[in-house]
């Protein structure tokens, strides 16, 4: 999406990642004709310092391709990423390293992302031995102290001699944001962090992740398909859809006021426990559908199988990013008829001079 | 005693729709499935796992009872142990079952006493289940008709067409299109193949129809599709359902009645619009300050310090105790019956914590976990 709209994240501090217009196309085979899906299409969003972007999506939307571009897991098709300003070219070996040494991730999955052969203390003194943290016995032994002290996990003693499987679902994840934080990082990509935990456990581990980008600054991707819980920690929030992001705007007014028709039906469709069964009952639909489809060859917006509002255009023509208000933004043809209250006063699509050139 | 069950069976037709159970209003009160007292062990080197401990639980005919509770709270153990799907080391220590379902009979079966070729008649033909996972629960070297045949054919003694129709219609009702029967569980999405699951449970009219998790991984969009689909074919078919899940928000909005499940315990239970208004266990009050809201104004979250306890040795009282913010002394030494709740007008409305009314505020000095922000 075009960068027309001020993050709401920059209140906090100045910029330190972006990305801008990356892209993925996985091909679906092995020969030249095979189809192609692009899983991320022409993305573009800035992490700021001590600010939380959530990215919010289902499943398939390449929410988690975006963390995976961003980590230099994945080559991106083209993009580029700037740390401080700077293009960050990361198939250069040196200049891979230390962009890791600056952002890090952490996964989804506590019981999978730790090696069960190792003791915490492997776990975290790796990354101060590979990035240079710290040098020497006496270094390295405070240093571990220090991190495994920032995830609350106490007595450190203690917790560095275990392994993982005497560990609880939480304290695996305190162990693996502690390894992420070894490398003292500026960016902390967290993709699902809380969803394979324990309800009542969630809310501590992104309290824990919120102190942490207090005291340290860290500009964080929250990646989650729970928009609620991004409602409550994120300062700007992304909404994906089939590899576009199709709205963003402050978390409050995009949870509150969705714009895009498929905000609207994300937000419709989350559990509401003061209906208490009514609006199941009263078969309320909500629009039947497959998830997104990303393959190439789909001409218009992606979403308007599914959308209630979509009309001829849609279907012919991508819709350009329109800005709502200086911080917000939706891709849709419709959002005159989607969001009425949104885009009167000459605002978003009434008003031509505010729209992007051309097709992402 | 296969072809037994089967003449029995003769009568009913082909279809899903003829054969669905008429709705008696006579024993319309009594439970269809009666659980007293059940505890379950597992046993292990270093001492027995008390998962599921003393639990009282009964579900009314038609309804949706809803089992709240975190990952290793028992309920999972606690609903597969009902309906003996537990295998050793898992046992079964005390307590009684009782099944009264349509077609066997008002004085009802005893579950734990059945041998295991009475238990092949009463499993899916009476309670079906619908497993978390749909891709693991699906052979994936099997088309999805063969899958549903295999049930049917088990069940109920029909023709291969009328097989055939059977099978299809169980897709209609889950809104499949029929093509898919020949589809592989690869071929579907996740949402599908969760529907294929619900199909398969549906096949031969089952009475209970447990489901555990059923919408934990999928996107909220297609979980409540899914969802109003469910309520929707329970209305149409008239069986009961237990609903597993640790999202309390969801079971608010689709149950009945919730069970609250802490430390293989029940902790309180209660119809949902009680459990919602007048949480009484701490547990409760915080597993529903847990969640953040997506409508309504902001609230201040408060979630649940510490994690769940070890169950192979469980303190004396209230295994809530070291989380609880209302905890005293007094607490070590309660026996965690549930007796109703002081101050409602629901006298079905039971908790297992004497101490704490639905309105008693926190105190102040209270531990607990702010929200972010």
């Amino acid at each position: 999406m075009s960068g027309d709209v001020r993050s709401a994240a920059e209140s906090h501090g100045p910029l330190v990642l972006e990305a801008i217009g990356i892209h993925k196309d996985f091909r679906l085979g092995s020969g030249l004709r095979s189809p192609v899906l692009s899983a991320v299409r022409d993305v573009s969003f800035g992490l700021y310092r001590s600010g939380v972007v959530a990215l919010v999506g289902e499943s398939g939307s390449g929410k988690s391709t975006v963390a995976r571009l961003l980590s230099g897991q994945e080559r991106m098709t083209r993009g580029e990423i700037r740390l401080d300003g700077k293009t960050v070219h990361l198939q250069h070996r040196r200049q891979f390293r230390a962009y890791k040494h600056e952002v890090q991730m952490i996964f989804q999955d506590p019981f999978a992302s730790l090696n069960p052969v190792h003791t915490v203390r492997y776990h975290l003194e790796r990354p101060l031995r590979l990035h240079h943290v710290a040098k020497g016995r006496a270094a390295i032994a405070s240093e571990l102290v220090r991190v495994i002290s920032e995830v609350q996990l106490t007595p450190p003693e203690q917790f560095l001699a275990k392994y993982p499987h005497e560990l609880s679902g939480g304290q695996r994840q305190r162990v693996a944001i502690a390894r992420a934080l070894a490398a003292r990082p500026r960016v902390l990509l967290a993709d699902e962090p809380i969803s394979m935990l324990d309800v009542s456990i969630r809310l501590e581990i992104l309290r824990l992740l919120d102190d942490l980008r207090q005291e340290l600054d860290l500009a964080i991707l929250y990646i989650t398909h729970d928009i609620a819980s991004a409602r409550y920690f994120a300062d700007e929030t992304l909404v994906m859809y089939a590899g576009d992001i199709v709205e963003r705007g402050p978390s409050e007014e995009v949870t509150q006021h969705p714009a895009h028709p498929y905000t609207q039906l994300l937000v419709a469709s989350a559990p509401d426990p003061d209906a208490l069964g009514t609006s199941l009952r009263t078969g309320s639909k909500v629009v039947a559908g497959q998830a997104g489809s990303a393959i190439s060859g789909v001409v218009g917006c992606r979403f308007s199988p599914r959308c209630p509002f979509a009309e001829e255009r849609c279907r012919r023509e991508a819709p350009v990013p329109v800005a709502i208000d200086e911080q917000r933004a939706a891709a849709c043809w419709r959002l005159d008829v989607a969001a009425p209250l949104l885009v009167r006063d000459g605002a978003g699509t009434g008003d031509p001079s505010r729209r992007g050139k051309g097709a992402p | 005693m296969r072809r037994a069950k089967e003449s029995e069976h003769k009568a009913e037709g082909p279809s899903v729709a003829a054969s669905v159970i008429p709705t008696p209003t006579s024993d319309a009160l009594s439970p269809v499935l009666d659980i007293r007292g059940l505890s379950i062990s597992y046993r292990a080197l270093d001492g027995d796992v008390h998962a599921v401990e003393g639990v009282d639980l009964a579900f009314p005919r038609g309804g949706i009872v809803g089992l709240a509770g975190e990952s290793g709270s028992g309920k999972s153990t606690l609903a597969y142990g009902a309906v003996r799907l537990l295998r050793p080391p898992a046992v079964i220590t005390a307590g009684s079952v009782t099944y009264r379902g349509r077609r066997v009979g008002l004085e009802g079966v005893s579950v734990l006493d059945q041998t295991h070729a009475q238990l092949r008649s009463l499993r899916w033909r009476e309670i079906a289940i619908v497993f978390q996972s749909a891709m693991n629960a699906l052979n994936p070297v099997l088309r999805v008709e063969d899958q549903l045949f295999d049930v049917i054919e088990a069940h109920l003694p029909m023709s291969g067409d009328e097989r055939r129709e059977r099978a299809g219609s169980l897709l209609d009702f889950v809104g499949i299109d029929r093509g898919r029967l020949r589809s592989y569980p690869h071929e579907l999405s996740g949402g599908m193949r969760q529907r294929v699951m619900i199909a398969m449970a549906l096949a031969v009219d089952p009475e209970i129809v447990i489901m555990d998790e059923p919408t934990t991984a999928l996107d909220v969009v297609v979980q409540r599709e899914i969802l109003s689909q469910i309520v929707e074919l329970k209305e149409r078919l008239g069986f009961s359902i237990l609903f597993i899940t640790h999202d309390l928000s969801l079971l608010l909005e689709i149950a009945d009645r919730i069970a609250v499940m802490y430390a293989g315990r029940l902790v309180e239970e209660g119809s949902a619009k009680e459990i919602h208004y007048q949480p009484a266990h701490p547990y409760t009050r915080g597993l529903l300050n847990s969640f953040p809201s997506l409508r309504g104004p902001r609230r201040e979250l408060a979630g649940i310090p510490g994690s769940p306890p070890d169950l192979r040795n469980l303190p004396p009282g209230c295994p809530f105790v070291p989380r609880c913010a209302f905890a005293t002394d007094a607490c070590k030494h309660i026996d965690m019956r549930l007796a109703p709740v002081g101050g409602s007008k629901d006298p079905s409305h039971v908790s297992a914590c004497p101490f704490v009314l639905p309105d008693a505020p926190a105190p102040q000095d209270a531990e607990t976990v702010r929200s972010p922000r």
